[in-house]
């Protein structure tokens, strides 16, 4: 339970990210680890509570106290059990989660929450150190096949849990490398890409067959795909993004985010891109405020861009969080992410009317300022009067986020149903409208969280499980889930 | 080899009768059970030394019975008592004129016996009864010499008492052909055989036939009747001629109103005041010895006179039963009293009792257990009388010696008047001690010349030394190694352990010896509701005592306690020889490995050990396998064996265990059935029981002993594994002291002291097992609810097993979760464990509609709750309304909400155990919207009770009296509206309290006059609640003190309840809260927390009927609390019988608590259970939000009336026949839940009320103080001084409380001036003399005075003197009763003499010189200074936590007497100490004019040498350190000597 009074007697404490001026000049992890004993008394800041919110913040239901007090003790492989028996991938939610658990920490409700994220990360990188993950592969084989489609998280963490469960799982990914959204959506100074890397090995080594370059519905139809596994998991990701639809749109100089992160991350990796989209000398655009937004900033600094403006459709939220926005709710505040840290403009409730160019090259993005307001009882953003905003500029991304997986395919060969956002539809178990046909993650639920991704593909898992097994499933699952809010 | 006992020898009759319907107690229904009935009452006897017979001693007698009026009580007829009665000896020349006039010869004295009889009055049955009787009476040889109508006037006698009243007439049986000494016996066969013929034959439909007494020797008149009734019903009873020398008196309070006439007292040979908690295993283990009793003297098998034990008697006639049996069996009364109930003895280490004695006890209890409970017995045989207390001393008993050769005894002083000068010795019955008058003898024998007489009748010590084998002696064995690694993590995991067992019960305690503690209550689904396969063990409620008898301390009061045991075979409890204490002797009742592989391979002498494996093949299910085993018990038996080892050891992946208590309790039970029971010993070996609830329960359940090896294992696996900071070793060691110390408690709570007596009384209640189940395999457990049978039990069994052994048959054993145990999730939320009512989400919508007033959040809460709840959670889930959509009314015609929401009250929570902003908030809220808030049990700022800003009342208009009684002064009492006696706390019934030293700051020990960082501790008992009649003592009190407030009795659900909740409104409570099982708490061990008490619904609905069916319901109000959440669950309440409604929790929940569970701590980061100012700072509750969730509450309340068509709040009080069961509920365990008798309603009149109607009665009319004010009036209001005199007698109680609470009314705690009154009483006073006595009052009694002196003391002044007239020795003569001063606050009190048990008993202020005490002397005392000029009694200054006490100790051998656990001896060097003994010295010579403390003064130097100062630790260290802080500070005690 950490110590009694350790939230008395030690504050939050991060360890320091490198400095700004060193960090943006390659593409290496920003953030290190605690020094020395840091991370034993931050564990022990935990109060062992008798409603864990943490827990329940957390789509994981990681077991947050337990393994914050077994690192206060310093009995760290204890804690990486613990930490493992909920979670997949902790070396990817402890570097890029936003930390719903810590949202909800009981700390958090009027001091600082505990350092859990951290906590996480320093727990799973010293099991990798210390050689405490080694390949774990089935004692016995049911004789099942599984077919996994798409490998980000959702996909890896299925096909974890099932291959444990002993069936044979195959994770067919489009790209030539395995992590989807993982390897080519984030940029390496969040997660370097070895990270991804070195949990590959272990599961290939505890047997999971992987086959990139292998486009389900182009390169292998979904019917054939269905007919030789005895289960099939969609977990494609919500990839078609939401596009800007303004005059200018086809100008050179505009891209989607995805496009722009993944030829840097290919680059990072020693592929070479051909025309690459680069930042290098020039003024940036970046449209929209939030994660993915962030990581073209950061990107676009390293690559030397001359100025960068972020820009948001809806107003900056509060320095401190609403009252009507209480804890244990994610706080909607004005946050500063490490890339904004490292430069850049930011301006709020902007609403692109047009982009200008010359010679079908792009010059300028005009915006106008708009305002929330409730009209009819829905939310419609309103033009504020005044003119126009024009902002010069040679490269514009798009970071608008996504709006549903790239599934018509799926849904066309299989008359697999989706439901009204164009995500795969299925019922409480996962269960899509197919027989055999799973889906987890992003493509059942829309844009998320990796750690939901995560925690659907372990459920999803389960699921699939027990119908294989025609029993209940011995697979671990993440508990009652009593959501305070949804996010 | 032994042989069974041939079943077939004669026919098989039961030892004890099977319950069936009493005479006048209705039968059990839905939630009533008869056997819960209680009783207390006042006793008494006269008796001339030398046996001088004289219709004096008669009217004597009578005259006692009259002055202890005040102790019985009457119910809802005024007019009917609840029984009174007088024994005497049988008056010949009275019977042989009686005779004469019948024309019948009576034969010389002892030739004859004559019977009192309750008959029929229907004419044939009574014919048929006194048939059967003349018919006996012949057939054993003896003569009928008639029948006599006894003259009674039914006119005299309330009209309830009419309606039973039986025909009462004496039958002469003239003897012959019997020895004068057997007459006795064959009088009482005669008894027995009629007794059974007349209920074989069925003559008797309404049970009205009583045999009050058939004796040669005694007489007994008795009835329902009140004291005064009795002489004017029995006209013999005025007859002159009627003489004897003796007079037993018995004046009875119950808690029921129902017309028994049988159950009035004395019985044949006692009268009892008190009450046998371990009945129901004393029954069962003499019904498991049965086929083994014999004795020749009754001339033929002792099995024809079965049931020796007739089960619908209460308790005293139970205990009645089996004395009368041991005597006529041949052991003199006293001998057998010993037995019955033995002294403390195992822990008594000051020598006041002799090794022979010592070892006669230890003899004697392989005879037969201890009949344990609070009981002050008074007992005769016609020439031999006695009184004896149980070994806690727990009821009073006060004796004087006349110079014309009277012992009087009896409950209270005062009851005779005799001129002083003729009283030659006073004196009081100690605890375990025993006073006998030999009127043949014509002496006085006491106790130690009585006791010693029987401990040296036989070599007892020389016996056990050659029959009880020790198991420390025996040779070693090899032990079953330790399992460890993945074997140990399988079993854990198939016997149900969770991770939380490892981390929050077995690791602590295995670490420090000591059950951990918790904080707030239980939220999780009851055992039957739950989903996680709970062991068996949930299943059962442990019980507790609460009112009608004490708990004990187990720590504090250790000396009573033991878990001393033995193992074998049981003997002949008639006959003494040798070889009956055959047995084994082991000091702790859980045994290691190695203590049970020595048993296992004893070697020794006859001892014949065998292990029946508890283990069964998953083919065979779990109810053939319990058959099985209950046959191989038997076999085992047949073959000769003694000793069987239960054994779960072979559990593996094939094999399944049943569960141990299920398989303890089978054999047990199928043992005790064959009569074969008392053949062996019976040990379990088991896996499954880890925590103390677990081994109380097989131990209530019938083992003898128990070896939790896995659990054994598992502390030795957490030690290695570096889990705790301890060797294996001590952790081994460390768990079992710490299930020791567990059992104890749990032991305590009911107030049983020895295990002996505890094992097999099964006090625990089932929920939800199968009415089928509990007949068969425990039987007699009390279980309403009927539910699941061995099949779930089975499944649940199954599915444990599945945990361990199902993952390898899977082949998913490379999860990492098999390796780890299941989270648990019952101590703290887990999202993979237990359902909690309080989770993320409840937690955060309720926070969330109160402070942002979001009727949609409240929605979501409020459907939360109630879904939850719904079939899942708790019994009113499981429960639906029955609405009409016609009956169906507008929201707007239904009562408001602002009427609604005074209905309400937040519960006890005290200042100290959360902050005073918490505690405020919660007192804002409630004044504002007219409900209550509640202050707990820590006293009240009196800043609070001026309104200092308008609109902010800060005062809890409810002030709670506890068992601490911290803060409880005259102010206090008089600036409330409600006055709560808690009785129990729902989160640790029977327990006392703890707050720690550190939550104790300034302030808070401002409030509770006690000294900042001192541990506070709260007796589990009220000291000056033992009993049902010493409560109506305490609710007089308090009405004396403040007659406006409403009393209020706080009590928490457990079987009985409701007949409790009887006694506590005929004792004059007001108002009754019923408390559920899932309160929250400060600080409470973890297991008492999930597993004492019941949910509320049970304990409503009982209170609810019994109330009704007495008729007492119109007299009292109702409250529930205990989880209250929603609308929905104060309409269910309503429904079951609440008027109003408390919440503590919820409330909490609004200010921001988030259920930390941390409030023992002090670390609550939300500054609500803290008294650290950092985190204090961060409370943001508001009084605002409060009154909304209230108003929420209300408003959905209103709703649901709307639905149901109800306008009136009133209108659904009790309406049960608007609530039934889901009739379908969607869980497989819920689903076989029969909630039916939770929802019948009381047979009775429809006019009889079913809510509250008119408030209590009870004036202050007569009372002395009435007549002290009147005299004084000028005084209080500032006028000059007064100075008066009276008289004053023991029917005066509670004297000088009115007159406090009038001074405190006017001048608050100040008081008046020193001795601005003085009042000057001659004369023996009441109880209570001085209670509460506010400062300014001087109260000067020459006399003597009861219990309760100057309790509550509040700045008064007490002196106490005997008689001018007296001629005995002041400092050997008792001079007033027990627990004087008790939670005295300030003030003095003087006395020259005596004082009975527990003297100054959590003092916290007042200086107090007497001059010798009983046992218990300044128990828990926390300020203050006492001295003692002579002798004290034992477990001096236990638990004393603060003040000093200086004890004269003539002799050295005061440090025997003294319990040394939390104080220091020193000598009085110190000037301070010298000169502040000296003061109190010379203020008590003048106060009393003590000769004693003259001769002590004039001889100071001499006098100095003696004295010990006995200085409590930790006060020292915290006046040490406040010292060297700050400047010099001086104990508060001595600052008022200085100052």
């Amino acid at each position: 339970m950490g110590k009694v009074t350790g939230f008395k007697e030690w504050g939050r404490e991060l360890p320091k990210k490198r400095e700004k001026s060193a960090r943006v000049g390659d593409f290496r992890e920003f953030l290190g680890a605690f020094d020395g004993d840091k991370a034993k008394a931050q564990g022990g800041r935990c109060m062992d509570c008798g409603v864990p919110f943490c827990m329940q913040g957390c789509p994981l239901g990681n077991r947050i106290p337990d393994w914050n007090d077994l690192v206060f003790r310093g009995r760290w492989k204890e804690a990486f059990v613990a930490l493992d028996s909920t979670n997949n991938f902790p070396e990817f939610t402890g570097r890029l989660c936003p930390a719903p658990c810590e949202a909800a920490c009981v700390l958090n409700v009027n001091q600082d929450p505990v350092t859990i994220e951290q906590i996480e990360k320093e727990i799973v990188e010293r099991a990798f150190a210390e050689g405490w993950i080694t390949p774990r592969p089935p004692r016995t084989r049911s004789g099942k096949k599984v077919a996994v489609i798409g490998s980000g998280p959702a996909g890896l963490a299925a096909a974890q849990q099932l291959n444990r469960a002993g069936h044979s799982v195959t994770v067919f990914e489009k790209s030539d490398r395995i992590g989807g959204l993982l390897r080519y959506g984030i940029p390496d100074f969040k997660m370097e890409k070895q990270v991804i890397d070195r949990r590959l090995d272990v599961m290939v080594a505890e047997g999971v067959q992987f086959r990139t370059s292998s486009e389900i519905g182009r390169d292998v139809s979904w019917s054939e795909i269905r007919v030789t596994h005895d289960a099939v998991v969609v977990a494609i990701g919500a990839e078609s993004p939401r596009e800007l639809e303004v005059p200018g749109r086809e100008l050179a100089g505009v891209h989607l985010a995805m496009t722009y992160l993944s030829q840097q991350n290919r680059i990072v990796s020693g592929d070479v891109v051909a025309d690459q989209i680069h930042a290098g000398g020039k003024r940036v655009v970046i449209l929209g405020g939030g994660d993915t937004g962030s990581d073209c900033l950061g990107t676009a600094h390293r690559q030397g861009a001359a100025q960068v403006t972020q820009l948001e459709l809806m107003p900056a939220p509060p320095d401190v969080r609403l009252s009507q926005n209480p804890w244990p709710e994610w706080p909607v505040i004005y946050r500063t992410s490490s890339s904004q840290e490292e430069g850049g403009e930011r301006q709020f409730a902007l609403q692109t009317s047009h982009l200008s160019g010359k010679d079908g090259r792009l010059h300028a993005l005009h915006a106008a300022h708009v305002r929330p307001e409730v009209v009819n009882g829905r939310m419609t953003l309103v033009r504020e009067a005044g003119g126009e905003l024009t902002i010069p500029c040679d490269l514009v991304i798009l970071a608008m986020g996504f709006v549903s997986p790239v599934a018509k395919g799926l849904a066309a060969e299989l008359g697999l149903a989706l439901d009204g956002r164009g995500n795969v539809k299925v019922d409480a178990s996962y269960r899509t409208s197919v027989p055999g046909i799973y889906a987890a993650g992003d493509a059942r639920k829309g844009a998320s969280l990796i750690v939901w991704a995560i925690a659907d593909g372990r459920e999803a898992a389960r699921v699939v499980d027990g119908d294989l097994r025609g029993s209940t499933s011995q697979l671990p699952t993440r508990g009652i889930d009593q959501p305070f809010e949804a996010r | 080899m032994r042989q069974r006992h041939d079943q077939d020898n004669a026919p098989r009759a039961d030892f004890a009768s099977p319950p069936e319907e009493p005479n006048g107690l209705p039968p059990a229904w839905g939630l009533y059970a008869p056997r819960h009935e209680h009783d207390a009452c006042g006793i008494g006897f006269v008796a001339h030394i030398k046996g001088d017979k004289s219709h004096d001693i008669v009217e004597q007698g009578l005259e006692i019975l009259l002055r202890m009026a005040h102790r019985g009580a009457c119910g809802c007829d005024p007019e009917t008592g609840d029984g009174a009665g007088i024994l005497l000896q049988l008056p010949h020349r009275f019977f042989k004129r009686e005779g004469l006039l019948h024309g019948w010869e009576i034969p010389r004295r002892r030739r004859y016996g004559v019977g009192m009889v309750f008959l029929p009055q229907d004419p044939r049955q009574r014919q048929a009864c006194e048939d059967i009787f003349n018919e006996v009476v012949a057939e054993e040889g003896q003569k009928v010499i008639g029948w006599r109508d006894v003259p009674v006037d039914p006119n005299v006698v309330g009209w309830l008492a009419r309606e039973t009243l039986p025909s009462i007439r004496q039958i002469y049986v003239g003897c012959r052909r019997v020895v004068p000494s057997a007459l006795e016996r064959k009088l009482y066969t005669i008894r027995k055989l009629t007794e059974n013929r007349i209920r074989e034959r069925g003559v008797d439909p309404d049970a009205r036939f009583h045999v009050a007494s058939l004796s040669s020797e005694t007489i007994v008149y008795k009835g329902l009747l009140l004291p005064d009734q009795l002489p004017r019903f029995y006209a013999d009873l005025s007859d002159p001629e009627l003489v004897s020398a003796l007079a037993v008196v018995h004046s009875r309070f119950s808690t029921n109103t129902f017309p028994t006439w049988d159950r009035a007292q004395p019985c044949r040979y006692i009268a009892h005041n008190g009450e046998i908690n371990t009945l129901q295993g004393n029954r069962n283990w003499m019904r498991a010895r049965s086929a083994g009793l014999q004795s020749a003297k009754f001339g033929g098998p002792l099995s024809r006179l079965f049931p020796i034990i007739n089960t619908n008697g209460s308790d005293s006639a139970q205990f009645d039963n089996m004395l009368e049996l041991l005597h006529l069996a041949g052991r003199p009364l006293d001998h057998a009293m010993m037995m019955m109930i033995p002294e403390a003895h195992e822990g008594i280490t000051d020598g006041s009792i002799t090794p022979q004695r010592k070892a006669y006890y230890e003899y004697a209890s392989n005879l037969m257990e201890p009949w344990d409970g609070p009981a002050a017995m008074v007992f005769t045989d016609g020439h031999l009388v006695g009184a004896t207390l149980d070994r806690n001393g727990l009821r009073p008993a006060r004796w004087i010696v006349t110079t014309d050769d009277r012992v009087i005894l009896s409950s209270e002083v005062g009851v005779l008047d005799v001129p002083p000068a003729e009283i030659r010795q006073k004196g009081r019955l100690q605890p375990g001690r025993m006073l006998l008058v030999d009127t043949q003898e014509q002496r006085i024998i006491d106790d130690q010349e009585a006791k010693n007489d029987v401990a040296n009748r036989w070599p007892y010590a020389k016996w056990l030394n050659a029959n009880v084998d020790n198991l420390d002696r025996f040779p070693a064995a090899p032990p079953v190694p330790p399992t460890e690694g993945e074997w140990l993590v399988r079993l854990q995991r198939a016997f149900g352990y969770s991770d939380e067992d490892l981390r929050i019960v077995v690791g602590p305690m295995a670490l420090s010896g000591e059950e951990p503690n918790g904080s707030m209550g239980s939220d999780v689904p009851l055992a039957v509701l739950s989903d996680q396969a709970p062991p068996l063990f949930d299943y059962f409620h442990q019980l507790f005592a609460q009112v009608t008898n004490p708990p004990i301390d187990p720590i504090r009061e250790a000396l009573v306690m033991t878990l001393a045991t033995t193992i074998g075979p049981d003997g002949n409890t008639f006959e003494e020889t040798p070889e009956q204490c055959h047995r084994i002797a082991i000091k702790s009742p859980i045994l290691t490995n190695p203590d049970l592989a020595k048993l296992r391979h004893p070697n020794v002498g006859a001892f014949e050990p065998t292990t029946l494996d508890m283990v069964y093949d998953r083919s065979i299910g779990l109810e053939t396998a319990v058959a099985q085993l209950c046959k191989a018990a038997v076999d085992a038996i047949d073959e000769g064996y003694n000793i069987l080892v239960l054994s779960d050891r072979k559990v593996d992946s094939k094999r399944l265990p049943i569960p141990s208590l299920l398989a303890v309790s089978a054999v047990h039970q199928h043992l005790v059935r064959e009569g074969i029971r008392f053949q062996t010993g019976l040990v379990a070996e088991t896996a499954d029981a880890r925590s103390v609830h677990h081994i109380a329960c097989l131990f209530g359940f019938g083992a003898g002993s128990v070896n939790p090896w896995l659990a054994l294992d598992t502390a030795r696996d957490l030690a290695l594994r570096g889990e705790i900071a301890v060797t294996p070793e001590k952790a081994e060691y460390h768990l079992i002291k710490a299930l020791e110390k567990g059992v104890l408690k749990i032991m305590s709570k009911m107030g049983i002291s020895t295990l002996q007596s505890y094992r097999g009384a099964q006090i625990f209640e089932a929920v939800g097992l199968d009415q089928g189940l509990i007949a068969r395999h425990f039987t007699g457990t009390a279980s309403r609810l009927s539910g699941v049978g061995l099949a779930e039990l089975g499944r649940e069994v199954q599915e444990r097993h599945n945990r361990g052994f199902a993952a390898s048959l899977s082949g998913v054993d490379a999860i990492d979760e098999t390796s780890e145990l299941p989270t648990g999730g019952i101590y703290q939320w887990r999202r993979r464990g237990e359902r909690h009512k309080w989770n993320p989400a409840t937690i955060a919508k309720l926070q969330h509609a109160t402070s942002h007033a979001s009727p949609t959040s409240w929605d979501e809460y409020s459907r939360l709750c109630n879904e939850e709840d719904r079939g899942r959670s708790t019994l009113r889930g499981l429960l639906e309304f029955v609405t009409h959509p016609e009956d169906a009314i507008p929201l707007d015609e239904v009562e408001s909400a602002t009427d609604i929401v005074k209905r309400f009250a937040t519960g006890a929570m005290s200042f100290g155990s959360i902050s005073a902003e918490a505690h405020e908030t919660l007192a804002i809220a409630m004044n504002s919207i007219g409900g209550k808030s509640n202050s707990g049990e820590g006293g009240e700022e009196a800043r609070r009770y001026v309104r200092e800003v308008p609109g902010e009342e800060r005062r809890s208009r409810i002030h709670q009296v506890a068992s601490g009684r911290f803060g409880v002064n005259a102010e206090y009492l008089v600036n409330a509206d409600e006055l709560q006696i808690k009785m129990a706390q729902g989160a640790k019934p029977g327990e006392g309290g703890q707050l720690p030293g550190h939550k104790v700051d300034e302030r808070i020990a401002k409030v509770r006059f006690s000294t900042p960082g001192v541990t506070l501790i709260s007796p589990p008992p009220h000291h000056d609640i033992y009993s049902i009649e010493d409560l109506a003592q305490l609710i007089f009190d308090l009405k004396c003190v403040n007659h406006d407030a409403r009393i209020s009795m706080k009590l928490v659900a457990e079987v009985g309840v409701g007949t409790v909740a009887a006694g506590v409104a005929k004792a004059g409570a007001g108002h009754v809260v019923i408390a559920g099982n899932t309160g929250g708490t400060g600080a409470s061990p973890v297991s008492s927390i999930l597993h004492a008490g019941l949910p509320w619904e049970l304990g409503l609905a009982e209170t609810q009927e019994v109330l009704v069916q007495n008729d007492l319901r119109s007299r009292i109000r109702v409250q529930v609390d205990g989880g209250l959440r929603t609308g929905r669950d104060v309409v269910v309440g309503a429904l079951l019988g609440a008027e109003e409604f408390g919440f503590s929790t919820a409330p909490l929940v609004v200010t921001g608590c988030v259920m930390l569970r941390k409030c023992h701590l002090n670390t609550c980061s939300v500054g609500i259970a803290t008294q650290d100012p950092d985190l204090r700072k961060h409370f943001t509750g508001q009084p605002e939000h409060v009154v909304r969730f209230f108003f929420f509450v209300a408003e959905e309340v209103r709703k649901l009336m709307a639905e149901l068509g109800v306008r009136r709040f009133d209108d659904l009080i009790g309406r049960k026949d608007r609530l039934r069961q889901v009739a379908k509920p969607n869980h497989w365990k819920a689903a076989r839940l029969d909630l039916s008798p939770m929802l019948m309603m009381a047979n009775v009149k429809a006019s009889v009320p079913r809510r509250q109607m008119r408030a209590q009665t009870g004036s202050l009319e007569g009372h002395l103080d009435k007549v002290i004010v009147q005299q004084v009036r000028d005084t209080i209001e500032g006028g000059p001084r007064s100075d008066i005199a009276m008289k004053i007698k023991n029917t005066d109680r509670a004297v000088g409380a009115h007159l406090s609470g009038e001074i405190a009314r006017r001048q608050g705690a100040r008081g008046l001036v020193d001795d601005a009154v003085t009042v000057r009483f001659k004369g023996p006073a009441g109880q209570s003399f001085g209670a509460w006595l506010a400062k300014g009052v001087t109260f000067n009694l020459e006399g003597e005075a009861n219990d309760g002196v100057g309790k509550g003391l509040s700045g008064g002044r007490i002196a106490i003197r005997h008689h001018s007239d007296s001629t005995f020795k002041a400092e050997d003569n008792i001079l007033i009763g027990n627990v004087a001063a008790y939670g005295a606050t300030s003030g003095e009190l003087y006395v020259a003499g005596c004082a009975g048990e527990r003297f100054a008993v959590r003092n916290s202020g007042a200086r107090a010189v007497v001059e010798g005490v009983g046992d218990h002397g300044c128990e828990y005392m926390t300020g203050g200074a006492v001295v003692v000029l002579g002798t004290t009694g034992r477990n001096f200054a236990a638990g004393m936590s603060g003040g000093v006490a200086y004890v004269f100790d003539a002799d050295r051998s005061f440090s025997n007497r003294c319990n040394m656990g939390m104080v220091e001896h020193e000598s009085l060097v110190d000037e301070t100490d010298l000169w502040m003994v000296y003061t109190m010295i010379e203020d008590h010579v003048r106060m009393t004019g003590s000769a004693l403390g003259r001769r002590m003064l004039e001889n100071w130097e001499m006098t100095v040498a003696r004295f010990v100062k006995v200085m409590p630790i930790e006060y020292r260290k915290v006046l040490q350190q406040k010292r060297a802080s700050t400047r010099p500070v001086m104990p508060e005690a001595l600052k008022m000597v200085q100052g």
